[in-house]
């Protein structure tokens, strides 16, 4: 009795993770047979335009970047930062569980909230008006409890041994954080990273009214420095743009392109977490 | 007795409301192993870290009375923490290397106090190493992980990490304790062949070796010194009861 309840529990168990899966592969199936079609090199390196009869995400392409490195710059110091400041330099008590529980919850407001704001805030507030750079901001405060709570996971998991040896021998805290601890959290950080890169090129209501959906090329040297501060549209707010006027065809491609773009982002950190990892036990 | 390297007056230490050690009186040998012994909870470890000023590191931890140090007040205001760890070095009762390569876990103390060249290092590396009885083990393997070595070449290694700074004294908490026999052995011999150059301070439960290992042996009990002489005395001659009974295996 005991033992066929065992097997149609595993058979369920079996089932779901059957289920789970081919509905993943399903959708990126689908996805890729759809888009593919519709991705060439053209579609790659124009921008639209109505004169001259292109149709083309160079310049959503060029968003997205810009939007993921500026939110990784602000946001991975500062989250870092104050993993770093919570575990190894407040004293333990109501003030820190209260910063925690703070940005736990940050991490569970619908991001639309996140726009609201940043569109008040960095938007009218501090006029940098639709831009890049304003969604980089609202962003920011999105993926930080991302970056913050695992890199604090991972530095709780540091073994308090490598702290005292440390500073047996003489080393200030901060050295000890430099050479030691920050360089063991390093999965935690990427884990975290990841997680945010994936949060920011996945993101469309959080960046519709503060990065806005503009998707144009810089034309001058200076216009790539310029881009910062205009409005311009990720990859994924132009997916929806071109849902919402029934451009399935862009869509799909577009979706395509965004998948792609992840695949190759896990297989970077991948390689990036092993290369990281080796230098640790390097010489020198 | 010979001149003293370390010395307390009147040391008395509290965790909040608990009295951890008291009254503790004491001159340390330079070039000596001194034992600390006693019953579990009876204040070895922390008497430890206050020559070192470890205990600084534990909120709530109150201090009375004086440390000296070469005659000098370790927890003086012209005392300088950094160069008072690089004097006083610390192997721990957990083998604890660090997570990198085995040459960057002995270059680590020099890098601290500011050594930058590299032949420098390679020099000390090897030079720590040898004196602690590991380099025929790992010279062939310096770049990998420390991680990656049995117990008791983890703390031949962290004894080497503890040496690479060329400290005056050692502090050791029982550092065998979580050994097997052959690499226990190996420490203590280790243990007997620097106590030319280092004066070393060692905690241990293992009562054959204090009485191998050291020359002075302090008894400890429940934060007091109950008594403190040569090993050959205490063990054989003890003038305290309690530390007969101790010593016999009668408690503890
Ligand atoms: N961080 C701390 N906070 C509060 N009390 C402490 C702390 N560390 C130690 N104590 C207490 O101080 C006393 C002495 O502890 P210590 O670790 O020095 O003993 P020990 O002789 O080293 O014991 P063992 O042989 O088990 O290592 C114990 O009663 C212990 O409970
Ligand atoms: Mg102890």
């Amino acid at each position: 009795m005991r033992k066929l309840k065992d097997d149609v529990l595993l058979c369920l168990i079996y089932l779901a993770a059957f289920f789970a899966e081919f509905l993943l592969i399903g959708i990126l199936v689908y996805v890729f047979v759809k888009g593919f079609p519709h991705i060439s090199l053209h579609f790659l390196t124009t921008v639209t335009s109505v004169l001259e009869g292109t149709v083309g995400i160079a310049g959503n392409l060029v968003n997205t970047i810009y939007m993921v490195v500026l939110t990784l710059v602000i946001a991975v110091p500062v989250g870092i930062g104050s993993a770093v400041y919570l575990n190894e330099y407040a004293r333990p008590g109501k003030m820190v569980r209260l910063i925690e529980f703070t940005t736990q919850t940050l991490s569970g407001i619908p991001s639309i909230i996140f726009g609201l704001f940043g569109m008040v805030f960095f938007g009218v507030t501090l006029g940098l008006g639709y831009s890049i750079l304003t969604g980089a901001f609202t962003l920011s405060l999105m993926v930080l409890p991302l970056i913050t709570r695992n890199t604090q996971e991972a530095l709780k998991t540091v073994p308090e041994s490598y702290r005292s040896g440390a500073i047996g021998m003489g080393a200030g805290k901060w050295y000890v954080i430099r050479t030691i601890l920050l360089p063991s959290a390093m999965p935690g950080i990427m884990t975290g990273i990841v997680l945010a890169v994936g949060r920011i090129l996945g993101e469309s209501a959080a960046l519709l009214f503060t990065a806005g959906s503009g998707y144009f090329l810089p034309r001058s040297l200076g216009g790539w420095f310029h881009k910062m501060v205009e409005s311009g549209g990720t990859l994924t707010i132009q997916l929806y743009l071109s849902m919402e006027k029934a451009q399935y065809d862009i869509a799909f491609g577009i979706a395509a392109v965004l998948l792609c773009m992840v695949f190759c982002m896990n297989l970077l950190t991948g390689l990036l977490s092993n290369k990281l990892g080796d230098t640790t036990d390097g010489r020198g | 007795m010979s001149q003293s390297k370390i010395s307390t007056d009147k040391l008395n230490l509290y965790y909040g409301a608990k009295h951890a050690l008291k009254d503790i009186t004491i001159k340390i040998r330079s070039n000596t192993v001194t034992a600390l012994i006693g019953p579990s909870g009876c204040g070895k470890s922390t008497f430890l870290r206050s020559l070192n000023r470890m205990n600084e590191l534990t909120d709530g931890v109150r201090m009375e009375g004086k440390v000296y140090l070469d005659g000098e007040d370790i927890y003086g205001p012209k005392m300088d923490v950094t160069r008072l760890r690089k004097r006083v070095g610390m192997v721990f009762q957990q083998p604890n290397p660090f997570p990198m390569s085995i040459y960057d876990n002995i270059a680590y103390g020099p890098k601290v106090h500011g050594v930058k060249n590299k032949e420098k290092l390679d020099e000390i590396v090897e030079r720590s190493l040898k004196q602690a009885a590991i380099w025929e083990e790992v010279e062939n393997q310096l770049s990998k992980t420390a991680l990656g070595l049995s117990g008791g070449q983890k703390q031949r290694l962290c004894i080497a990490r503890a040496l690479a700074v060329e400290p005056e004294v050692l502090l050791m908490d029982e550092p065998t304790s979580a050994l097997d026999p052959v690499s226990t052995l190996k420490v203590e011999e280790l243990i007997s062949r620097l106590k030319s150059q280092y004066t070393i301070v060692i905690v241990t439960h293992n009562m054959q070796q204090a009485a191998r290992v050291s020359d002075d042996t302090a008894f400890f009990l429940m934060g007091e010194m109950v008594e403190f002489d040569t090993t050959a005395r205490l063990f054989v001659h003890p003038a305290d009861k309690r530390t007969q009974e101790y010593v016999t295996g009668k408690f503890g």
